[in-house]
């Protein structure tokens, strides 16, 4: 008598706890869908400039000349590849001490002051919107650079300037996590043997945080790459490799942007344009995997 | 150059280092609020933009916005929440689920211009949305999703074990445990991150140039019902939001007041997302002392 009992006593809690169960694996499921048919979406168009239009793959990724409705069709997706990589690269270098700098504030010199108003600070700074800092870059750095130094204004450095405003508070925060998480027995240990603190900061805090640091450069740079119109407004859309810093560039992000919508879905001139998106994308990849490497890295 | 020199000469620099990002952000906050709130007004605010001639509004930029952005967060929260909870409380220790950690992982950091080209390639042209407010918002959710999966993982994690342990011993299945005891004890942190994650989907804009669409159609605001072509709740019509607005102007905009509305427009933005900033976390603190009882 008593078995019967117990078992439809268990009865709804098993239909509660079954409901609970499909519906969060459906959750999954669709999050999983969704970046495959991504991947898959992406790279079959991407693909098909190289399968359907037979353009040479090699050609697309050094040629110089980018010209889809010329005459030869010329696809040299080279000058936005280097666009993309100079201007991520730059940004990243800017940004990089700098983050590395405001980092060390907050951790190692005024905690207190740097939790309460430096942190907050470059947590807002993540939070303004793309376009913004586009707007901005034009109003202020573009002109600023065209009194400045020779040509436009626009280009890779204006690019760069801007990205690295943008990518600041990712490496930042890495970085001030990192300092903060580093067992405090190596830093008093420094100390007691008589170090200052830059000595102590520049021979066992830097090269001991160093792959969690470059775990920020690395996601930094990937969020440079990946931006699309705060470069596409800044850096003039020229599609050619420049001869400075100061003349008219482009990067894929920007390529895409400006020509998706004037092509016809299904023509060469379009699918060339979701090749540089798949380039885009495997980039992307290749990111995720150095942080992967890097994270394993920076285990103790 | 003794030791001691070099501390300091190294110290000043660090200092002066994080003064400089300081002033950065002041610059730029202050340059984006001098120049934009002197050209926010009322009408300013309401009145629809104009394409040649100046004195043109946001007004259906800004609904467009706010209504996606309500759009987006309908899909995202209940399909973010549900992954979150998969993640952090039924995915057993093993290789797939690491797979699947890596796969959201490479979601969150595909840069959203692609999330915008996958959009219109599935949503615009494949389902056959068009350009369409609902494509838009489920571009958003796919850009979004990874975030919120992370934010719920978070909150979840954040509960004390013990508390967990007690609900289940009470004889209460794993799901009622969820929703009834973790899934509040989770909230605050849950809820901060998510109006985080709502200030970046309002201030998005490559996602939304493909799949949104770049234009607003003529919107009669006395027209609630949602299947006329001209309402603004309609979800299946294009919609031009903020963001999108101050791009568009500034690369091709023709009216000749156009720098002034970009400021104007970029000061909206800005504000709002700073408002979301500081209500995450005001109710962040708020929910942290209610559930807490510490003074």
């Amino acid at each position: 008598m008593a078995q019967p009992l117990e078992r439809q006593q268990a009865k709804p809690h098993l239909a509660e706890e079954w409901v609970g169960k499909v519906y969060t694996l459906l959750c999954i499921a669709f999050l999983i869908l969704t970046i495959f048919s991504l991947v898959y979406f992406v790279a079959s168009k991407g693909l098909s400039t190289f399968f359907v239009n037979g353009v040479n793959v090699i050609d697309l990724l050094t040629g110089l000349k980018w010209a889809p409705e010329g005459e030869p069709r010329l696809f040299g997706a080279l000058p936005f590849i280097f666009g993309s990589f100079s201007t991520s690269l730059l940004a990243a270098a800017i940004a990089a001490p700098l983050g590395f700098c405001a980092s060390v504030f907050m951790v190692e010199i005024a905690p207190k002051f740097g939790r309460q108003y430096l942190q907050p600070v470059i947590e807002l700074l993540a939070g303004i919107p793309s376009v913004v800092y586009g707007f901005v870059g034009l109003s202020v750095i573009v002109p600023f650079f065209r009194d400045v130094f020779p040509g436009q204004g626009v280009g890779i450095a204006a690019g760069a300037v801007v990205l690295s405003i943008m990518i600041l508070p990712t490496i930042t925060t890495i970085a001030t996590d990192a300092l903060a998480a580093l067992p405090k027995g190596l830093k008093e240990g420094s100390y007691a043997l008589g170090a200052t603190r830059w000595q102590t900061i520049y021979r066992i805090v830097l090269p001991t945080t160093l792959p969690a640091l470059m775990t920020g450069i690395v996601l930094g740079i990937a969020r440079a790459f990946g931006e699309a119109l705060a470069v596409q407004m800044v850096i003039g859309n020229a599609p050619h490799i420049p001869r400075s810093l100061f003349e008219s560039a482009s990067t894929l992000t920007s390529a895409i942007t400006l020509s998706m919508g004037n092509t016809a879905m299904g023509t060469v001139a379009n699918n060339a344009l979701w090749s540089l998106a798949l380039i885009l994308m495997l980039m992307t990849f290749v990111f995720v995997f150095i942080v992967r490497w890097l994270e394993r890295r920076s285990k103790i | 150059m003794s030791a001691k020199t070099a501390n300091k000469i190294a110290t000043s620099v660090i200092v002066a280092v994080s003064g400089l990002i300081v002033l950065v952000l002041a610059g730029l906050l202050g340059y984006i609020l001098v120049r934009g709130l002197g050209h926010i007004s009322f009408d300013f605010l309401t009145s629809a933009p104009e394409t040649i001639r100046r004195g043109g509004g946001i007004g259906p930029q800004l609904f467009n916005s706010v209504f996606l952005l309500f759009l987006t967060m309908i899909i995202t929260i209940p399909l973010g929440l549900g992954a979150g909870i998969y993640m952090s409380e039924y995915a057993p220790a093993n290789k797939v689920t690491n797979g699947i950690r890596l796969i959201v992982e490479v979601l969150s950091s595909v840069p959203s211009i692609i999330v915008g080209l996958f959009g219109l390639l599935v949503l615009v042209n494949l389902f056959g949305f068009g350009f369409s407010l609902f494509a838009g918002a489920l571009a958003l959710t796919v850009f979004n999703l990874p975030l919120m999966v992370r934010i719920t993982e978070q909150g979840l994690r954040s509960v004390p074990r013990e508390q967990k342990e007690a609900s289940l011993a009470l004889g209460l299945s794993k799901w009622k445990t969820i929703t009834s005891v973790m899934l509040p004890i989770a909230m605050p942190v849950i809820l901060t991150g998510t109006i985080l994650a709502a200030g970046r989907v309002f201030g998005e804009a490559a996602a939304l140039l493909f799949t949104a669409g770049m234009s607003s159609p003529r919107l009669d605001f006395s027209d609630w019902n949602p299947f006329s072509p001209f309402s603004p709740l309609n979800p299946f019509r294009p919609a031009e939001t903020l963001a999108v607005h101050i791009w568009k102007i500034n690369s091709e905009g023709l009216a000749p007041d156009a720098k002034e509305i970009a400021a104007g427009a970029s000061a909206v933005l800005v504000i709002t997302v700073l408002a979301f900033n500081f209500a995450a976390r005001w109710l962040g603190r708020y929910l942290y002392r209610r559930f807490t009882a510490i003074k």
